[in-house]
């Protein structure tokens, strides 16, 4: 890296470029084109990723601030400023809080059982079996799987008449029943979609971040006379506390952004609604309503900047929480 | 070194073989855990097979009780009734994913690769900051700018046509900082100056000492794009909303939301859907499952 400072010297005696590359003395060769290339290229080579993310990703980010700010319907001529006038009547608009509310109520539904079962599910693929890496796969398969092609399967799987579920329920003396049409069963079917998609997805950080535990550590646990469960609750976990806080916090920000397996869950061309009563529509398909229903793009900004918001909210929550459980965890063990 | 390696084989046979064996003790899998596992890869196939077994029956022996548990011999009747359904257009669904997910994928490997040799290895001004612009960008969810974006590509005149869906997504933060962080630990600086001192120009450093040194990162950020651009759904809904040139998922959503009572032409889209990705997942799942725990360690 040094060799371009000491170069300008040698260039003035040397002859213009030749292709005797390989001669010691000529080695040197920095012409101001090759200076052009050590300045300039590195620019040159980073430049695409601040163009596509400035044009596409920046701009848009700015301007969403400025069309929440207007009334701004799709194809108008003129888009009056409002101010804030979106914000509270989007604020004031019950469905927008009972979207708030179902998506809140499914990703703790969902994110909850899925975070503690890949835990499990990762201390047991980290045990030494016959078959590991088919083990590893088997439990992957479903987060390579297209999320529509998953939603469809489930919502097949949750239909009232011939749905497996329903059939195997029928054994325990369940009625067959519709379960798009309570808020307590959708929110259900549709964690169930997600937790089946990401379960083994985050067994296998969990399962990366266990491996890197030095091992003698449970074989002194096992002296002491700590059980397998014991080692699990008052080691592991807590060892595992950056990598658990990892994971809610990109839990929280893929959860609240559920779209895909509510829309597909609810059939017909108003699947964006969740349903007659709303019983199962999130906040992105809140957002989406303003699009289809409505062409208000002022609205639709708006509900994007109140979704970050709640998402900064969430994972500023979990974050908290998520390191007193874990500290909480870690006195327990020392006990 | 020597000591240490002298020492060893004179104490181990006398203190190791108990310890080990009470190390596999620890970490052997118990009978119960063994079936616990065997249960959740059951499950976690069961969706992927039930879907193959409604894809190959009729509309009429799906609906009956007890549901059908094994495949039937009626797939190719059922694709033959997807594939001429003009509603759905899955066929050019498969062929624009193919091509967004292809083009993304060599896009994103360049542009990421290029841009993350520069920061790994190359000295110039605002490096650092400008990395820690790339970092900031990558907090922040698509979703804040998806309004403007798509007003954007309705301008342009995009909007429902394979640009809306390529041209924003030709390389991310994620990649670059990867590639960045790959770069610095698998290619030695000696070897670069080397390559300087041998006249080679930037790129030529790039093309013939960077690229083969970083293959196995390569393949892992190629399998990821791939995936994640197959899947894409929530701006491909806004932006390939049009029945007539969808992407794949789309198309999907299209016949799930017109044919929920034709479930075995829905499922056999689904089945199609789905057979690229378990293609590469059967030829390169070590990849990615190494690719998932690595990215694991590294956060």
């Amino acid at each position: 890296m040094s060799l371009p400072t000491t170069s300008p010297t040698h260039s003035a005696e040397l002859p213009p470029p030749s292709r005797q590359r390989h001669d010691p003395p000529f080695r040197v060769r920095i012409s101001r084109l090759s200076r052009l290339d050590t300045k300039g290229s590195p620019y040159l080579y980073i430049a695409p990723f601040f163009i596509v993310f400035g044009i596409f990703g920046l701009y848009p980010l700015v301007r969403t601030a400025w069309v929440a700010l207007h009334h701004w319907e799709v194809g108008a001529d003129e888009h009056p400023f409002v101010g804030l006038d979106n914000f509270s009547k989007i604020l004031s608009d019950s469905y927008f809080w009972n979207a708030v509310l179902n998506t809140i109520g499914i990703f703790v539904i969902s994110t909850v059982p899925q975070l503690l079962l890949a835990l499990v599910l990762a201390n047991a693929l980290n045990r030494r079996m016959r078959g590991r890496t088919l083990m590893r796969m088997g439990v992957l398969i479903p987060n390579i799987t297209s999320v529509a092609a998953v939603a469809i399967v489930f919502s097949q799987l949750y239909s009232r008449d011939f749905g497996l579920i329903n059939w195997v329920l029928h054994f325990f003396g369940v009625e067959p029943f519709e379960w798009q049409a309570y808020k307590w069963s959708s929110w259900i079917a549709i964690s169930t979609m997600v937790d089946w998609r990401w379960i083994g997805y985050n067994a296998l950080i969990y399962l990366a971040a266990m491996q890197s535990i030095p091992r003698d550590i449970y074989e002194s646990a096992a002296l002491d006379g700590a059980s397998p469960r014991r080692q699990f609750w008052s080691l592991t976990v807590p060892m595992l506390k950056p990598t658990i806080i990892f994971t809610v916090i990109i839990s929280t920000i893929g959860g609240l952004q559920l779209y895909a397996e509510p829309l597909l869950f609810n059939s017909g061309a108003n699947a964006f609604l969740g349903g007659t009563l709303r019983q199962s529509q999130t906040v992105t398909m809140y957002l989406m309503e303003q699009f289809y229903g409505k062409f208000q793009y002022g609205d639709m900004a708006t509900v994007a900047w109140l979704l970050f918001v709640l998402i900064l909210i969430f994972s500023a929550v979990n974050y908290l929480i998520t390191s007193r459980l874990e500290s909480s965890g870690k006195r327990g063990g020392s006990k | 070194m020597t000591t240490v390696s002298v020492r060893q084989p004179m104490h181990r046979p006398a203190e190791e073989p108990p310890r080990r064996r009470r190390g596999r003790d620890l970490f052997q899998a118990t009978p119960l855990t063994f079936v616990m596992l065997l249960i959740t890869v059951v499950l976690s196939i069961f969706p992927l097979y039930y879907m193959i077994v409604v894809a190959t029956r009729t509309n009429d022996a799906v609906a009956t009780t007890p549901p059908k548990l094994t495949p039937g011999g009626n797939l190719g009747d059922n694709i033959g009734r997807l594939l001429s359904n003009e509603n759905a257009a899955f066929m050019t669904g498969l062929v624009n994913s193919a091509v967004i997910s292809l083009t993304l994928t060599v896009s994103v490997v360049f542009l990421s690769t290029l841009a993350g040799f520069a920061f790994a290895k190359l000295r110039f001004r605002g490096r650092n900051q400008l990395m820690l612009a790339i970092l900031v960008t990558m907090m922040v969810p698509a979703q804040l700018g998806v309004v403007p974006l798509y007003m954007m590509m309705a301008d342009l005149e995009w909007a429902n046509h394979l640009p809306s869906v390529i041209v924003p997504f030709l390389v991310n933060g994620f990649g670059v900082f990867m590639m960045r962080q790959y770069v610095s630990q698998s290619v030695p600086d000696e070897l670069i100056e080397a390559a300087r001192v041998d006249g080679c120009n930037t790129f030529r450093i790039y093309w013939s000492v960077v690229l083969p040194a970083l293959r196995p990162a390569i393949a892992v950020l190629a399998l990821f794009t791939f995936m994640a651009q197959w899947n894409e759904f929530f701006w491909a809904s806004l932006a390939m909303g049009d029945p007539s040139n969808p992407t794949v998922q789309i198309s999907l959503q299209h016949l799930s939301n017109g044919y929920y009572n034709d479930y075995t032409q829905v499922f056999a889209g689904t089945l199609l859907s789905i057979l690229p990705l378990l293609a590469v997942f059967i030829l390169f799942g070590r990849q990615i499952i190494g690719g998932i725990m690595e990215g694991a360690l590294k956060a």
